[in-house]
């Protein structure tokens, strides 16, 4: 049976043009610029300086919190600097830059593709390996992975989730990781489900990619636990608690985490590269990206170092067409346009999407009138519209009291919107104005 | 190419344009438009294009000299006032009153409120109460149909089934006596019978309705909660006394009810948020008609209805909010 969530959603283009071009691996690039802040919270301390000697795999920065994730060196080189860089966000963060010389890997790490089936690691062990790794969310939330993996205590986890539902438009990484990496996949999920202590998972894959879902289905027989949950092509699907609503039919309340509701979900990507953690000691130095856009050439997928400048994974994809506009770190739904294409690949970037000029503008902005499409396909039922009116006239309490934080920004709003208003910006205004005055009362 | 452009997600944009929804509306009243032309002719020709020519004018003029801002006239919205406008009058009526009519839906009903989505009232609606108790003998003359396809003005004119049977009820017939007057359900289906231009066919406007539903340019719950109410209701009064009382197919058959509760009582910018409130707005619109054309002066009452409801859209809107996702723990 086919499930999807109930309430909104949309169904934009799919585009996953790239989706039948296998993983190719990129060329090392020659000069790699790691920032150490790639996640959620805070930045990692970087460990080296200029002139520093490093091995592929070779701890550069070190998880400096709670939340906080270890960074690697993604190629042997020299140090060039430590120095504060603009990443894809367009800030000016933290990067270690290394020139590349060869490829040397640390001592220990197996970088060969042998499958390693046999899982011996103890729920401790496999945490401590994802920590060490710097295991983050692939999905593109980067959140810490170790931290999802400890259950909190008088919490207890009932299902794992892994998140194949690929829903943003054209993105094809996972699907074609699922594909080409499926059995390594499976021992990933085992050991996840050992470090929450379930014994239950299941892979939610959107059925649009059939041969992804029957791949995995012939791959289960091993694996009695694991089950494989087709889904209904329709945006946010893959979004946390749409997933879990979609295959357990549980609700995570308003404000709190899936494990309220005994869930837990993990990326497909951030599965495998929790097996290599644990199964082949390497941690996080790549990941695959889909470099993809209608003009150009030969969309892609690729297996790319962590910090290879983007403008190298589109040249590899055939170079940026003539009239490109926009390039998107991510996909068209919730991806972050690019201000430059030096910026580095990191462990969020699941995909480059290039969009031709013409459609790289708004539409105008009409007056609202009130067709009621933004309440009914927001998938939080929220009402965007009158969000958006609070926030025009900062009425923050309004945002505050109509739920604005509830908002997950998947930006269905400001897609359906007749009239072309931006919602969705307005309620980003608004729910940053509501997090500081929430910030401020608990002071 | 030098400089990237940059702006926040979403980065994909949906096909909806207020212009599309617009002549989408347009496109479904066109069955119903046709069958007017042959039931009532060249009437309903002039009519329509005085309504249309006078409504877009008016919007033009307002906006470019009054209002002094950039006319918005080719997206839609005056065009589809203009034919509701028309839909909603006899075709025999003077050029003047239309024109007149066109001026207070689009001036009273919808600039005076600052244009296209903020207006309270369905401006067609407006125009047609207006002309309606300015214009009452002008306004209840409707012409005989088929045999009056060749005059305007002059047409010979003849009583709606709903005032037939006010009247009737009223001189103390029964219904199943007043029932021989009147055309046959099929001939009331089609749309053969005295009445407002573009009211008569509920085959055409329910196909209209249909075409409007699967290209998502309104969802199902008004025209769905106003007639089940109608059906309800009628139905109830129908039970308790056949004689006094209209069988509820009469009632969605006749009058303006299927035109009201498809084209009018949708309008996006007069109607709720929610589905809800939709349904709270329909049962209330629904209510309102039958009270009016059971218990009122008037034989019809579905524009008064509508109109009265969309006074308290504003108030439905604050109080009735779509279901949270995890608001309450539905979780068992």
């Amino acid at each position: 049976m086919i499930k999807t969530f109930p309430r909104g959603g949309i169904h934009p283009p799919e585009d996953k043009i790239s989706a039948g071009s296998p993983i190719r691996e990129l060329p090392l690039p020659k000069t790699v610029n790691i920032p150490a802040g790639q996640h959620l919270g805070a930045q990692a301390d970087p460990l080296v300086k200029k002139g520093d000697k490093v091995k592929t795999g070779q701890l550069i920065a070190k998880s400096s919190g709670f939340v906080s994730a270890n960074i690697h060196s993604s190629v042997t080189g020299t140090v060039a600097k430590v120095d504060l860089i603009m990443d894809s966000s367009g800030y000016r963060r933290m990067t270690i830059s290394i020139n590349s010389e060869k490829d040397e890997w640390l001592e220990g790490i197996d970088t060969s593709n042998t499958l390693r089936k046999n899982i011996t690691a103890k729920k401790e062990e496999i945490i401590e390996k994802t920590r060490e790794a710097g295991i983050v969310g692939l999905g593109g939330a980067t959140f810490p992975t170790h931290i999802k993996l400890s259950v909190p205590k008088g919490k207890k986890a009932e299902v794992l989730i892994i998140n194949g539902a690929e829903c943003e438009p054209c993105l094809t990484s996972d699907h074609r990781l699922m594909l080409e990496r499926g059995e390594e996949l499976m021992v990933g999920i085992r050991l996840i489900m050992t470090a929450l202590g379930v014994n239950k998972a299941v892979i939610g894959i959107e059925n649009n990619k059939p041969d992804a879902i029957s791949h995995l289905q012939s791959l289960i027989g091993d694996y009695p636990e694991i089950e494989v949950q087709p889904l209904t092509v329709k945006y946010p699907q893959g979004a946390e608690k749409q997933l879990i609503k979609a295959i357990t039919g549980r609700e995570v309340p308003s404000g709190k985490l899936p494990i309220e509701v005994g869930a837990v979900v993990h990326n497909a990507g951030t599965a495998f590269a929790v097996y290599e953690a644990v199964q082949k000691k390497k941690p996080l130095i790549e990941r695959y990206v889909t470099v993809t856009g209608k003009n150009l050439s030969t969309p892609s997928n690729f297996l790319v170092r962590i910090g290879t400048p983007v403008a190298e994974l589109i040249e590899a994809a055939g170079g940026l067409p003539e009239g490109t506009g926009k390039v998107v770190n991510g996909g068209p739904m919730m991806g972050k346009a690019l201000n430059s294409l030096d910026v580095p690949v990191t462990k969020g970037t699941s995909g480059i999407l290039v969009i031709p000029e013409e459609k790289s503008f708004r539409k105008p902005a009409l007056n609202c009138i009130r067709c009621a499409k933004c309440v009914s396909i927001c998938p939080m039922g929220l009402e965007p519209y009158l969000l958006r009116a609070a926030s025009e006239h900062k009425k923050w309490d309004m945002v505050e009291a109509e739920r604005g934080m509830d908002c997950m920004e998947c930006g269905s709003c400001s897609y359906i919107c007749p009239s072309g208003i931006p919602l969705l910006d307005f309620i980003r205004l608004g729910k940053s104005t509501v997090s500081k005055i929430i910030r401020s009362r608990k002071q | 190419m030098d400089k990237l452009i940059v702006s926040p997600s979403p980065h994909y944009y949906g096909d909806y344009t207020v212009k599309k929804l617009m002549y989408g509306v347009v496109y479904a009243l066109l069955p119903a438009f046709l069958v007017s032309v042959y039931f009532f002719g060249i009437g309903a020709l002039i009519v329509t294009a005085i309504s249309i020519v006078s409504c877009l004018a008016f919007e033009y003029l307002i906006q470019k000299y009054l209002m002094k801002t950039e006319p918005s006239v080719t997206n839609g919205s005056a065009l589809v006032t203009g034919l509701l406008l028309a839909f909603n009058l006899p075709t025999n009526l003077p050029w003047w009153i239309i024109v007149i009519g066109a001026l207070v839906a689009i001036g009273v009903g919808k600039m005076t409120f600052g244009g296209l989505g903020n207006n309270p009232f369905n401006p067609a609606l407006v125009g047609r109460v207006f002309l309606f108790i300015s214009f009452p003998v002008q306004m209840t003359s409707w012409p005989t149909p088929v045999a009056s396809r060749l005059q305007y003005t002059d047409a010979v004119t003849g009583p709606t089934p709903l005032g037939i049977m006010k009247e009737g009820l009223s001189a103390q017939e029964t219904v199943p006596q007043l029932m021989e007057q009147l055309p046959g359900y099929m001939d009331l289906f089609l749309g053969y019978m005295h009445g407002s231009m573009g009211e008569i066919s509920a085959l055409a406007l329910i196909a209209g309705g249909i075409y409007m539903v699967f290209r998502k340019i309104i969802t199902w719950h008004i025209p769905a909660s106003i007639i089940l109410s109608v059906l309800v209701f009628t139905g109830i009064l129908w039970l308790i006394n056949p004689y006094d009382n209209a069988d509820p197919l009469f009632h969605l058959l006749t009058g303006g009810l299927m035109l009201g509760a498809i084209y009018m009582a949708t309008d996006y910018v007069t109607s709720p948020m929610t589905p809800k409130g939709m349904w709270i707005f329909g049962i209330g619109i629904g209510v309102i008609t039958v009270a009016i054309r059971v218990f009122g002066a008037y034989p019809e009452g579905v524009s008064f209805a509508i109109l009265i409801m969309n006074a308290f859209v504003p108030l439905i809107n604050k109080y009735v909010k779509p279901d949270g996702f995890g608001e309450e723990v539905k979780n068992g």
